[in-house]
C-alpha cells in the first residue's frame, strides 16, 4: 500500500472491468476446436436415436410396423406413440400451455412430424432401421392459409382439443382452428380518434415464417442412472432450468433426481427454448435400455420441424393530422401458429410483446387484437433474435410510419421526430400498456442522421430519380430510416412467467481465500460471451480482476435456478443479479475490513479494488485481503466466508433503441438489392464490453439482412415445406454481408444497478425494418406503399415489374 | 458390407483403421479419432464448419467417404497449433479481433483461412469475404472474422520478411 | 443424412473402371469429387451397391493444347482449371465460369468431368461447353467415342452417356485470338445454382460480329444452347436492334421450372437480362 499503491486507473485497467474490451475467456477452446457441444459428447454404451417423420402435412397414421427395423443387427428399440402412451408421455406440454404430440398420436399434422424414434447402437444403423420402419397413411385435406383456417367449412385440424374452451387461459376459442385471441387497448377511443383524423393510412404487412437456424442444430444426450434414480440430459438448452421443471413435470421423477445440462452451445437465437419430442423419446429410450442415449437433428430437420419464428401477418392502420401527429393506431393480426401452439412467450402475453406496437412514438391511443390460429406447419412461434414478437410489433410500426409519411409528403425521418416520446417524457405509459424507463431519442435520430449526412443522401437520391427517369440507369436508390425501441429483460414476475415459473434471474458468488471467486448464473451462453462480460461486472462490483473470476452456467446441479438466456434478457436480469450479488459481496467485505482497520464501516470508502479509510488512503485493505480475513479474521459474530447470492426480480423491463439508415441499391431488371451502406445507432445503456457490443450489432444485423431479403420458410399447398435445406434456406455469406458501422449513444436504464439494457437482439429488430424501409424507399415515388417480404430478386423484380418498370 | 482398411495421417500422426466405406469422413474424425473440432452444420456441404486440410485443399468433410480420403494427408484445427502448444497466428488473431462468438463455425472457418493465406498470402478484403464464402457463421456478421484474417496475414507477411 | 451402404472401389485405370461399372451396370456410380453424387447419397435418392472412385486413375488430370484444341482431362478440379495458365491465356471463360461455382471448399474438390456428365441442368460448365461447341470423350467397354455437348443433353439427370461409360476428357476448340466472352450468372447467394446464367462467345471483324455462340444454364431441363439468338448477331455490329433480337430469340427458347428462385417470367426475363449483360461484356473484350 501507500507509496506502492499504483494509481487509481491502474488498478482499474488491471480489473478488465465495465468498459473494457476484453479479450474472451471462452475463445481459448474455441479456437482450438475444444469447445464441449452436445454432439462431442461420447459416454460408454451411448446408443443413437433418429426419427422416422412423416412425409404428409396432415394424415391419419393407420398402422405402424416396426418388424423389419427391430430386426436391424444393432438396433435396441423402436417407440412409438403407443409405447409413450403408458409413461403418458406420447403427449407433452409446450410452453404456451397448449399440448404437442410427442410422437403421432392416430393422425399427424405437418409435414415431418415425429412418428416414430428407432434407437441403435450407431447413426448409421439407426438411419437405415428408420427406412425400414412401414407407416400406413390416410391423407386429409391440409390447412396451409391461416386466413382460411377460421372458415366454417375449415379442416379441423386438433382433433385432440376440439371440445376445450380456450388453450393456455387466453379466453374462449371461437373455432376448432382458434388459438386465441388476445386484445388490448382502448377500442373506443381509438375509432373516436381514427373518425376525428385528418388523414389516415392501412397497409396489410406480412412478416413470412422464418427459423432462427442457428449453425449447429437441436440435440441431446440423455442418461438415466438406473442404480440412483438420477436422470442427466446434456442438450441444446437455452433455458436449462425450465428444462429440469418442465421435464419433472411431464415424467413424474422427482427435480431434485434432474439434472440439465447446457454445454457449449453453437448459436440458439431462439431455436433452443423449447422443449422438443427429441428430447423427450430420448429420455424415454434412456430410461427403457438403461443406457445414455443421443439425439441430434439434421439441418433438414431443424428447419422442418423445432421453432420456427413470425409468420404474422399484420394490418396496420394510423390516424394522424395533416401536420403529421399520430393520433391514433389500430392494427390487426393474424397468427399462424402452425399444427401446436409451442410460442415460447410469458404465460400472459399470447402474442409476446406485440403491445409494443407503438413503437418509439407518443401516441394516444391504440387499439390491438390478434387472433391465433392452427395451421398445417411446423409447431413454435419463438422470438428469433428478438424479444418475443417484437421484430414483428417494431416492423410494423416503422413500415408504417413510412406509408404515412408518403401520404403526408413529410420525410419518414422528419414524421419519426415530430413523433417520438420526448426525453422528458419518460418514464413514459404507452397506450398500451408498457412503462418505457428511459431514452434520448431525438438526440440518437440526430446522431444518425448527421453522421449519413441524410439531405446529401436525399439529395443523391433526387438525381438518381432523375436519372432513372431519363434512362441513364437501371438502378433504383433506397434510403430506409428506422427507429425502433425493443422491450427486453423479461421480467418482472408481476407480468412475466412461463409455465408459472416467474421470470427473475439469479447469480451466486463464492470469493475464495486467496483472492479468486466462481460465479454461476441462472442464464446461459450461446456465443454471447458471458464468461467474459458477467466477469466484468463482478470485477467492477468487488474489485477482483476479471481474469480471477470463472462464471460458469447451464448445470442445473450447481447454478441457482434462472430462466435461461433468450428475449435478450441475460444482461437485464442475470447482469442485475450479478450486479447485487456482488454488492452483498461487498457490503461484508466492508464489515470485514473496517473490523481489520479497527474503525466504524462508514469511516470506509470504496476505491477500485479496496476498501479505504477516508481522509487516511494510506490505510486500506484490498478485496483479496478482504477474502483471505473472511476465512479467519471475520468480526465477532459474523459467520466465516464470502459468498452472496442475488435474485433478481426486475421491477422494470428495459428498452434499448437505436436508429438505423440504411442506403440500397436495386438493379431493376435483376431485383438484386445492394446494401450499400448500413449505419446503426445503438443504445443499449451501459455498456459493458464494447467489443462484444459491436460483435453483436454485426451479427444480429446479418441475421436481419438474411430475413429481409431472402430467408422464407415456405410450404406448398399441400404442406410440403419448399426448401428445407441450406441450398435454400438464405444464410448470407461473407460475400452478401456489407460492412456494418456501428455507433451508440449511452443513456443507462434507471433501475438497473450499472444501467445496461441489453443489445444482443436490438440489430435484427432495427435491421430488418431498415433494411426493408429502404427497398420500399427505392419505388416510393412511383406510388409504392409497402412490398412484401422477403426482398429477394424475383420478388423485387415482380415489385418492378408490377409498377412498369422492366424492360 | 465390410470394412475397409484405411491409412491416414492426420495432423502428422499416421492412421490405420477399419471403416465402412460409406462413413463420412466428418463422422471418422469426429467419432473415431475424437477430432471434434470440425463440425457438422447443414448436412449438405453448404456451411463448411466440418472443413478440414485435405492434400492442401480446404474439404468439407461431411460430402466425403472415408474411403475417398483414405491415403490422404488432413489437418484439422487440432492440428493447427505448434507441437509445443505455440497456437497458430490465425487462432491468436481471432480471439484478438473478437473473429468469433459461439465457436461452431470457428474451427472450419480457420482451418479454411489457414488455406486461403497458403495461396495468397496477402489478400484484399474482397479476397477474403470470397475465400471464406463456403464457410457460414450465424454469429459475427464476418466483419470481423475478416479482420482477423486480415490481422494475420500481416503478422505473417511481417514474420517471412523478418526472417529473409 | 446418412447414404446407404456400398462397396468402394478405387481402380487404378480406366479399364478397369469402366469393367467394374459395365459389371455392376444400374448398381454403380462413379465419383470424381463427389460433390453431385454424395449430397444424392446421403438423402438416399442415390441407392448403389458399388462406388467406383476414379482418383487413382492415371492420366485424367491436366490441361493441354493440341492441334488447335484444348485437351482438359475429366478429372481437372474447378480450382486447377481456375489456376491454370494455358486456359488463363487461350480460354478465359473457363476461370470466369469456374469462379462462379459453388464456393471455394467445393471447387477443390469438383471436377469438369464431373460437372458436365451427371446432367443437372443447373450446373454451369454444360452451357459453357456448348458455347464452346466442346466434344465429350467417353470410354465404354467398346471403347472410345465422342459426343458434342450440343447433343449430349437429354432431360433433367438424362444424357447421352451410357450407364458403362465414362467421360474421361473434354475437347475444346481452341476460341481465336482476340474473341469476346463472358458468363453472366445471378444466383441467390454463393453457393447456389443460377437463377439464370448465359455464356456468350463472339469475335469481331471490321466492326462486324464474325462468329457468336449462346448458352444458357439452369432455364430449362437442359442447358439450352441459343444457336438463333447467336445468329441474330452474326453480321451485325452488335447494336442495340441485334442485341434486342438476340434476347428474344434467347428469351423464347427458355422454359425455366418456378422454383425458390422464382416463377416462370422472372427467371425467363432473367436469362434474357443475362444475355444481354453477357452480350456487352464480350463485346467490351473482343478485339
Amino acid at each position: 500500500m501507500n507509496e506502492a499503491t499504483p494509481s487509481a486507473e491502474v488498478r482499474t485497467q488491471k480489473l478488465q472491468g465495465l468498459g473494457t474490451a476484453r479479450k474472451r475467456v471462452e475463445d481459448v477452446r474455441f479456437t482450438q476446436g475444444k469447445g464441449n457441444y452436445v454432439d462431442d459428447m461420447k459416454l460408454p454404451g451411448m446408443l443413437f436415436g433418429e426419427f422416422v417423420r412423416s412425409p404428409y402435412a396432415h394424415a391419419r397414421v393407420k398402422s405402424i410396423d416396426t418388424s423389419a427395423a427391430l430386426a436391424v443387427p444393432g438396433v435396441k428399440a423402436v417407440l412409438t406413440a403407443e409405447d409413450l402412451k403408458p409413461l403418458n408421455l406420447h403427449w407433452m406440454p409446450t410452453l404456451a400451455g397448449d399440448v404437442q404430440a410427442v410422437l403421432a398420436d392416430e393422425k399427424v399434422l405437418f409435414q415431418f412430424q415425429e412418428v416414430a424414434f428407432v434407437v441403435a447402437e450407431d447413426r448409421y444403423i439407426a438411419s437405415d432401421a428408420a427406412q425400414l420402419v412401414e407407416v400406413e397413411y390416410e391423407e386429409l385435406p391440409v390447412l396451409v392459409d391461416p386466413f382460411k383456417a377460421m372458415d366454417p367449412d375449415a379442416v379441423i385440424l386438433r382433433e385432440d382439443i376440439k371440445d376445450q374452451e380456450e388453450v393456455g387461459g387466453h379466453g374462449p376459442r371461437r373455432h376448432p382452428n382458434h388459438v386465441f385471441t388476445w386484445d388490448v387497448g382502448d377500442k373506443a377511443n381509438v375509432e373516436a380518434a381514427f373518425d376525428a383524423a385528418d388523414v389516415t393510412v392501412e397497409e396489410f404487412i406480412s412478416y413470412q415464417r422464418v427459423h432462427p437456424c442457428p449453425l449447429e442444430t437441436c440435440g441431446c444426450v440423455a442418461s438415466m442412472d438406473a442404480i440412483n434414480g438420477k436422470l442427466t440430459v446434456w442438450g441444446t438448452f437455452q433455458a436449462p432450468h425450465a428444462v429440469r421443471t418442465v421435464a419433472s413435470l411431464i415424467s413424474n421423477i422427482p427435480e431434485h433426481k434432474i439434472r440439465i445440462v447446457s454445454p457449449d452451445i453453437g448459436g440458439g437465437f431462439g431455436n433452443k427454448v423449447g422443449v422438443y419430442p427429441g428430447y423427450v423419446c430420448s429420455i424415454v429410450a434412456s430410461i427403457v435400455l438403461g443406457v445414455p442415449v443421443k439425439w441430434i437433428e439434421s439441418r433438414m430437420e431443424n428447419l422442418s420441424s423445432t421453432a420456427f419464428a413470425r409468420d404474422y401477418h399484420m394490418t396496420g392502420e394510423l390516424a394522424a393530422t395533416k401536420d403529421g401527429r399520430i393520433t391514433g393506431l389500430r392494427c390487426h393480426v393474424i397468427a399462424n401458429q402452425g399444427a401446436f401452439d409451442a410460442c415460447a412467450d410469458p404465460t400472459q402475453y399470447p402474442a409476446g410483446f406485440f403491445n409494443i406496437v407503438t413503437g418509439s412514438y407518443d401516441i394516444p391511443v391504440a387499439y390491438l387484437s390478434v387472433d391465433g390460429v392452427y395451421t398445417n406447419k411446423a409447431p413454435g412461434g419463438v422470438a428469433y433474435r428478438c424479444s418475443f414478437r417484437v421484430t414483428e410489433a417494431s416492423y410494423l410500426i416503422e413500415r408504417m410510419i413510412d406509408v404515412l409519411a408518403r401520404k403526408l409528403e413529410i420525410d419518414p425521418a422528419e414524421l419519426r421526430i415530430r413523433n417520438f416520446i420526448k426525453k422528458e417524457q419518460f418514464p413514459y405509459q404507452s397506450a398500451l400498456g408498457w412503462e418505457y424507463d428511459s431514452g434520448d431519442y431525438h438526440t440518437a435520430m440526430d446522431k444518425a442522421l448527421q453522421t449519413v449526412d441524410y439531405p446529401a443522401l436525399r439529395a443523391e437520391q433526387a438525381a438518381n430519380r432523375e436519372a432513372f427517369a431519363n434512362g441513364e440507369t437501371r438502378s433504383l436508390m433506397g434510403v430506409g430510416v428506422a427507429f425502433f425501441t425493443e422491450i427486453v429483460g423479461a421480467g418482472p414476475i408481476k407480468n412475466c412467467d412461463i409455465l408459472g415459473l416467474g421470470m427473475f434471474d439469479s447469480c451466486e458468488i463464492r470469493i475464495h481465500p486467496t483472492g479468486s471467486a466462481i460465479a454461476r448464473l441462472g442464464t446461459i451462453s450461446q456465443g454471447q460471451g458471458h464468461a467474459t462480460t458477467f466477469a466484468q461486472i463482478l470485477a467492477t462490483e468487488i474489485g477482483l480482476p476479471a481474469d480471477n473470476i470463472t462464471v460458469e452456467e447451464g448445470d442445473t446441479d450447481t447454478a441457482p435456478y434462472g430462466l435461461g438466456t433468450y428475449g435478450s434478457r441475460s444482461t437485464p436480469v442475470a447482469g442485475a443479479a450479478t450486479a447485487m450479488a456482488g454488492r452483498k459481496i461487498r457490503a461484508k467485505a466492508q464489515m470485514i475490513a473496517a473490523y481489520l482497520l479497527e474503525v466504524h464501516d462508514d469511516d470506509l470508502e470504496w476505491d477500485v479494488d479496496r476498501f479505504v479509510v477516508k481522509g487516511a488512503p494510506e490505510r486500506a485493505k484490498t478485496m483479496a485481503e478482504i477474502a483471505f480475513a473472511a476465512y479467519n479474521s471475520v468480526p465477532p459474530g459474523m459467520e466465516p466466508g464470502l459468498e452472496a447470492v442475488s435474485y433478481y426480480d426486475p421491477p422494470n423491463m428495459t428498452y434499448p433503441y437505436g436508429a438505423y439508415v440504411c442506403v440500397a441499391d436495386i438493379d431493376v431488371d435483376t431485383g438484386v438489392t445492394d446494401i450499400r451502406r448500413f449505419y446503426a445507432l445503438d443504445d443499449c445503456g451501459t455498456r459493458i464490453n464494447p467489443m462484444i457490443i459491436d460483435g453483436q450489432v454485426h451479427g444480429g444485423l446479418t441475421e436481419a439482412l438474411g430475413i429481409a431479403l431472402g430467408q422464407e420458410i415456405d410450404y406448398d399447398e399441400i404442406g410440403n415445406i419448399k426448401g428445407g435445406s441450406l441450398l435454400d434456406y438464405f444464410l448470407p455469406t461473407a460475400v452478401e454481408t456489407p460492412v456494418w458501422e456501428t455507433d451508440f449513444t449511452e443513456v443507462p436504464s434507471p433501475h438497473h444497478p450499472i444501467g445496461a439494457k441489453g443489445v444482443g437482439e436490438s440489430p435484427n429488430v432495427g435491421g430488418v425494418s431498415a433494411i426493408s424501409n429502404a427497398v420500399n424507399d427505392a419505388f416510393a415515388h412511383f406510388g409504392l406503399t409497402h412490398t412484401q417480404m422477403p426482398h429477394d430478386h424475383w420478388r423485387v423484380w415482380k415489385t418492378a415489374e408490377r409498377l412498369g418498370l422492366t424492360g | 458390407m465390410s470394412k475397409l482398411h484405411v491409412q491416414l495421417t492426420v495432423n502428422g500422426r499416421e492412421i490405420e483403421a477399419l471403416a465402412e466405406p460409406r462413413m463420412l469422413l466428418i463422422h471418422f474424425l469426429r467419432e473415431q479419432l475424437n477430432l471434434t473440432g470440425p463440425h457438422i452444420g447443414c448436412d449438405t456441404s453448404h456451411c463448411g464448419a466440418c472443413t478440414v486440410d485435405l492434400d492442401g485443399k480446404s474439404v468439407k468433410s461431411c460430402t466425403m467417404f472415408v474411403a475417398q480420403a483414405d491415403g490422404a494427408e488432413i489437418r484439422t484445427i487440432e492440428g493447427m497449433a505448434q507441437p509445443d502448444g505455440t497456437l497458430h497466428v490465425l487462432q491468436e488473431m481471432f480471439r484478438e479481433y473478437h473473429g468469433l462468438q459461439c465457436g461452431f463455425c470457428t474451427p472450419g472457418m480457420i482451418t479454411r483461412a489457414y488455406r486461403l493465406l497458403q495461396e495468397n498470402p496477402n489478400p484484399s478484403d474482397e479476397e477474403i469475404r470470397f475465400g471464406i464464402s463456403g464457410n457460414l457463421c450465424r454469429c459475427t456478421g464476418y466483419q470481423n472474422i475478416v479482420v482477423a484474417i486480415r490481422a494475420a496475414a500481416d503478422q505473417l507477411n511481417a514474420a517471412k520478411e523478418a526472417a529473409e | 443424412m446418412i447414404s446407404g451402404s456400398f462397396e468402394y472401389h478405387r481402380p487404378k485405370s480406366l479399364d478397369e473402371a469402366v469393367g467394374l461399372l459395365d459389371q455392376h451396370g444400374d448398381d454403380a456410380r462413379v465419383v470424381a469429387g463427389g460433390h453431385s453424387l454424395i449430397p444424392m447419397m446421403k438423402l438416399r435418392m442415390a441407392m448403389l451397391d458399388h462406388l467406383i472412385d476414379l482418383q487413382a486413375i492415371d492420366g485424367l488430370k491436366g490441361v493441354r493444347e493440341e492441334g488447335g484444341n484444348l485437351l482438359i482431362g475429366a478429372m481437372t478440379t474447378q480450382s486447377e482449371l481456375i489456376a491454370d495458365p494455358t486456359l488463363a491465356a487461350k480460354c478465359p471463360i473457363m476461370a470466369e465460369t469456374a469462379l462462379q461455382i459453388a464456393d471455394p471448399q467445393v471447387r477443390y474438390c469438383g471436377t469438369i468431368g464431373g460437372n458436365v456428365a451427371n446432367g443437372d441442368p443447373g450446373n454451369d460448365m454444360p452451357a459453357l461447353m456448348q458455347a464452346l461447341d466442346a466434344t465429350y470423350i467417353a470410354q465404354g467397354p467398346n471403347g472410345t467415342r465422342e459426343i458434342a455437348a450440343r447433343v449430349f443433353y437429354e432431360a433433367v439427370f438424362f444424357t447421352a452417356l451410357q450407364d458403362n461409360e465414362i467421360i474421361t476428357a473434354v475437347r475444346i476448340p481452341t476460341p481465336p485470338d482476340g474473341h469476346g466472352h463472358a458468363y453472366e450468372k445471378q444466383k441467390r447467394k454463393i453457393g447456389d445454382y443460377a437463377t439464370a446464367a448465359a455464356a456468350v462467345l463472339l469475335t469481331m471483324s471490321g466492326g462486324r460480329c464474325a462468329t457468336a455462340a449462346i448458352a444458357l444454364t439452369n432455364v430449362g431441363d437442359t442447358p439450352l444452347y441459343a444457336e438463333d439468338a447467336a445468329a441474330a448477331l452474326i453480321g451485325t455490329a452488335v447494336d442495340a436492334a441485334a442485341i434486342d433480337r438476340a434476347v428474344a430469340l434467347a428469351e423464347g427458347i427458355a422454359s425455366p421450372a418456378a422454383d425458390a428462385r422464382g416463377p416462370v417470367d422472372f427467371r425467363t426475363k432473367l436469362a434474357g437480362v443475362m444475355v444481354r449483360r453477357a452480350i456487352a461484356r464480350a463485346l467490351e473484350r473482343a478485339a
